[in-house]
């Protein structure tokens, strides 16, 4: 194999000699190196990202057609890279407080990165499938790490069972995609799938291609497979939660643009329906099943089901502005997400952490900033002007628009006011309603940080969109050859 | 002078305000008085910078003037600022009303006093922007984002029944945007822009208008508030502190209005035509029963927010007249009602302060120790009625006679709605102002004191000197309401040649 071949794939294999080593350091120097450990994961990131940036991406598949690295991956590669770093972060001020400090935690992070990162750049069914199991085994362990918690345990095996069940299914498509097409490649498909063929696509493709996009749909918790992600993420670890939320559901929706997209450009009719139907009914659920939570962290988890089903709008239409659509919705949903859970992490009364939403009351006269902070996130996730999360909305139904679904451009707007009541209820809480006991100061200088920055980013967006639109129309681009 | 940005600055020197506002250092007290006078300086500069627009503002065109462009979205979608005679004097309203709010919560506002004026300033920006803003999304982002400041000033500051009334403002306004804004979208995608300007070139074919007719309908019709869509009001306006009903129904019910002549008859001429029956039988109905309504009201700020459907009534009726004086009586209706609706909400609001109540029956024979009080409220109560003399005649006038011209029956009915509107307010001034003073709490209520005169005396000044010599604001209006009915008609003949051509 030459080095041409191996170059586009630097940043994974540094990841994995990365991962290795720290197992190693951490091994040998005990429990008490988890700090350590978890700053040089995050280190180790900010190399990655680095070789990322700087890796080719001329979309050549490499490793016999397993791996592909273009704009597009790279760009998914930055988001998943950042989510990632910044939760470590996020998690190490938690992790000690709590007694879950393992050394294992942020190496696990970076497994599971590495595994994203290969889905992303999965040009084969068969990578793509490696990719997503080590995602997922990382993740599984994750959901779990308080093995003396009945919660922690419980939403790692729900997790866990459903988990598999969803990869079985993927495979069971990918299996009958194979046997009635003949190849796995991404280009072989979509080589096959042209004129006469992708007019009358053979009947037992189409049902692998459901059995595909259900697999998918459960990894990036679209309605109707939804139904783990709010045990999950109430269950889980708050820090993992915020992990949770953010760069697994990235990675996944880009394997989706990719799975959807790349292979089966020209047979649109045939999954488009599916996919309106499942963004619909996750904009739906998303709205109306968290008007009544009370716990904010499954009130998060219907949010980002309902965002899921709003960056899957912008799939439905399959243009390329429906993909830069969905790459700008993922990078804002990456700052948001950040931020809000980042105010989270910081709900710690004098008796540990909270996490119902009436332990935020008057939180705007003990701690403004923070009150500010999550007000911000909030109005940002009901997608109201000027702030990022409108602009990430307005792209994906542009691109609705375009394609002519203004039936779900329609029914998607019209939720995200059902949306906008529960996340005004978090800022009715902090805002209108009486103090209560106040949370524990200070919250950390590396919290501080992470909130002004996604905080400043949030509110001034609009300020100076063009690069990250230019961006991502390139990444988009990359998709359709 | 004319070099410089005027627009950006009115629009944005209060978000410099709010990082004044943001840096001030010391214990409560001190941080509270310095404020308000932050706010009250920031907002009166804004107010001379806007003064400047309307002296360097030419008449004699209909063309935008001080136009700033930039990129910003994509292509088609960019900073766009530039007004005409139909936005100016909006901007203007604007910023003469806020130093007035800053200064009617002055004693009012006791609890969060830094966080109540970084609201309103930025809800000034909020909407200098709306006006100035020539292109859609730009208009969009203003429009909506002026909720999130007043979401809070009802909510946080707000009355008994605050967060019921905060979460329908919002909420109903939201639905009826994000209507606005799928109709935004497919313009976009069909015109490759949302340049105000080209737009109103565009031509959208006649089917296709009437479904975004009624998507921006969905909108605007939920701020002016029309009837049946108004029931947020009352509620808002009822529970919102006293200088955020004063901007409520002084500029945000405005938008609508102006959102009807900016984007809806200009870009939509056809189907505006089409459904002008529609909006004159829901301007009709809103002009009666809204009446009717305020006229069994006992709660003072409820009564004066029916009075403002009644009178958004004859502004959406004028302006579909689509003559020369139903528009200008239009705008005008909505200038001397953002001076004259908001007055009155202050007049509430001085004994509100006092007595805290709202019940007229609370009140009565307030003219024994309130003289001053009796007078100034008498000048907006008769100005309400429109009676000539006051702002208020010349707009109600001139839309009667737009409907006149048109539909005599429209007209006619409107008329009944200025007679009850009469009995309503001068009802309401009777019970409060004249009779015995009995209640005791009223027995030692003072009168207005220097800066609540120094509120209320620019805005009677306005009413009184508009009321007499309206021209200064008709001049303005001329040429650009011209220019948008010759426009009209001109496409409304376009469409017809087309249809004949085709049927041929």
């Amino acid at each position: 194999m030459s080095n041409a071949q191996l170059a586009p794939v630097i940043p994974e294999i540094f990841i994995a000699l990365a991962a290795m080593a720290l197992l190693m350091f951490g091994v040998f120097r005990g429990e008490d190196s988890t700090r350590s450990v978890a700053w040089l994961t995050v280190l180790a990131l900010a190399v990655t990202f680095v070789l990322v940036l700087n890796a080719p991406s001329n979309g050549e598949p490499t490793l016999a057609g397993m791996f592909i690295s273009d704009p597009f991956s790279v760009f998914v590669k930055c988001l998943v890279l950042i989510g990632s770093a910044l939760t470590i972060i996020m998690s190490i001020g938690y992790i000690h407080r709590e007694g879950m400090a393992r050394f294992e935690y942020p190496i696990l992070i970076l497994l599971a990165t590495l595994g994203m990162m290969m889905m992303v750049s999965a040009s084969n069914l068969m990578s793509l499938y490696i990719g997503l199991e080590l995602q997922s085994l990382a993740l599984y362990v994750i959901a779990a790490i308080r093995r003396d918690s009945l919660r922690s345990t419980e939403a790692g095996l729900k997790y866990f069972v459903l988990g598999a069940l969803s990869s079985g299914m993927l495979l069971y498509g990918c299996s009958l995609i194979y046997g009635f097409t003949g190849t796995t490649s991404f280009v072989g498909l979509a080589q096959l799938l042209t004129g006469d063929t992708a007019g009358h696509p053979p009947i037992g493709f189409i049902v692998g291609l459901v059995f595909l996009i259900s697999g998918l749909a459960f990894k990036v918790s679209a309605v109707p497979f939804h139904m783990w992600t709010p045990d999950v993420y109430e269950g889980a670890p708050t820090p993992v939660t915020a992990f949770f939320a953010i760069a697994p559901k990235i990675a996944a929706m880009a394997l989706f643009l990719r799975v959807i997209i790349m292979p089966f450009p020209e047979i649109v009719s045939s999954w488009q329906q599916i996919i309106v139907f499942i963004s619909i009914a996750s904009m739906l659920l998303g709205a109306f099943a968290a008007i009544n939570q009370t716990n904010i962290k499954r009130l998060m988890a219907y949010s980002s089901i309902g965002h899921m089903g709003y960056a899957l709008v912008g799939l439905a239409s399959g243009t390329v502005e429906g993909v830069r659509g969905v790459l700008v919705y993922l990078a804002i949903y990456l700052v948001m997400n950040v931020g809000a859970f980042a105010c989270i992490l910081c709900m710690r009364t004098k008796d540990g952490m909270v996490e119902e939403i009436d332990d935020l009351a008057g939180l705007s006269r003990n701690q403004p900033m923070l009150a500010l902070a999550l007000g911000i996130f909030m109005f940002s996730l009901a997608g109201i002007p000027p702030l990022a999360g409108f602009f990430g909305k307005l792209y994906v139904f542009l691109a609705a628009v375009d394609a002519g679904l203004y039936a779900l451009a329609i029914i998607g707007m019209l939720t995200s006011v059902v949306g906008a009541f529960y996340y005004l209820r978090i800022v009715k809480v902090m805002y209108f309603d009486a103090p209560v006991e106040p949370f524990e100061q200070p919250i950390g200088g590396e919290m501080a940080a992470i909130l002004t920055v996604s905080g400043f980013a949030t509110l001034f967006f609009f300020a100076y969109p063009l690069p990250l639109i230019a961006i991502a129309q390139t990444a988009a681009q990359a998709l359709f050859p | 002078m004319s070099d410089w940005p005027l627009l950006s600055l009115v629009t944005f020197l209060p978000l410099v305000g709010v990082v004044f506002l943001l840096l001030i250092p010391g214990n409560k007290e001190i941080a509270d008085r310095n404020a308000r006078w932050v706010a009250l300086w920031t907002t009166l500069i804004t107010f001379v910078l806007s003064l400047l627009i309307w002296i360097n503002f030419d008449t004699s065109t209909a063309d935008f003037q001080f136009v700033e462009r930039a990129d910003w979205l994509a292509e088609g979608v960019g900073y766009h600022m530039g007004i005409d005679g139909i936005s100016m004097l909006f901007i203007i309203l604007t910023t003469f009303l806020m130093p007035i709010c800053i200064l009617a919560s002055w004693d009012a506002i006791k609890t969060r006093v830094r966080e109540y004026m970084i609201a309103f300033l930025v809800l000034e920006t909020m909407m200098v922007g709306v006006f100035c803003a020539l292109d859609f999304v730009m208009f969009y982002l203003f429009f909506e984002g002026g909720l999130i400041p007043m979401f809070l000033i009802i909510g946080i500051w707000g009355g008994d029944r605050r967060i019921y009334s905060t979460f329908k403002f919002f909420l109903y306004t939201l639905l009826g945007s994000v209507l606005l804004l799928v109709a935004i979208i497919y313009m976009y995608v069909e015109a490759g822009t949302t340049d105000i300007p080209q737009l109103m070139q565009a031509g959208f074919a006649p089917e296709v208008q009437k479904w975004l007719w009624l998507g921006l309908l969905a909108s605007f019709a939920v701020k002016v508030p029309m009837w049946p869509v108004h029931t947020w009001l009352p509620d808002a306006h009822v529970e919102a502190p006293t200088a955020g009903s004063v901007i409520l129904a002084g500029v945000l019910l405005k938008m609508g209005g102006y959102g009807f002549l900016r984007f809806s008859i200009p870009m939509l001429p056809d189907a505006s035509e089409y459904f002008t029956p529609f909006i004159f039988t829901l301007s009709i109905v809103a002009i009666i029963y809204a009446s009717l309504v305020a006229l069994m009201q006992g709660d003072m700020k409820k009564l004066v927010a029916y009075s403002s459907v009644a009178h958004m009534g004859f502004v959406t009726m004028g302006i579909f007249t689509f003559t020369v004086q139903g528009i200008e009586g239009g705008i005008f209706v909505m200038l001397s009602h953002g001076l004259v609706s908001g007055a009155l909400f202050l007049v509430v609001g001085v004994v509100y302060d006092r007595v805290h109540t709202r019940e007229i029956d609370r009140y009565g024979g307030l003219v024994h120790r309130m003289p001053i009080y009796a007078f100034v409220f008498m000048v907006f109560a008769l100005a309400n009625v429109g009676l000539p003399g006051t702002s208020g005649f010349p707009g109600e006038f001139l839309t009667l006679i737009g409907a006149y011209k048109v539909n005599t029956w429209v007209a006619l009915l409107a008329t009944t709605g200025i007679i009850i509107g009469a009995a309503y307010t001068l009802w309401l001034y009777r019970r409060v102002i004249f009779g015995e003073l009995t209640k005791a709490e009223l027995k030692n209520i003072v009168d207005l004191n220097p800066r609540e005169v120094a509120i209320f005396a620019p805005l009677v000044a306005a009413v009184l000197f508009f009321g007499f010599y309206p021209d200064p604001l008709l001049n303005v209006l001329h040429a650009s309401v011209a220019n948008m009915l010759e426009q009209h008609q001109a496409a409304l003949e376009a469409t017809k040649a087309a249809a004949m051509l085709a049927a041929k």
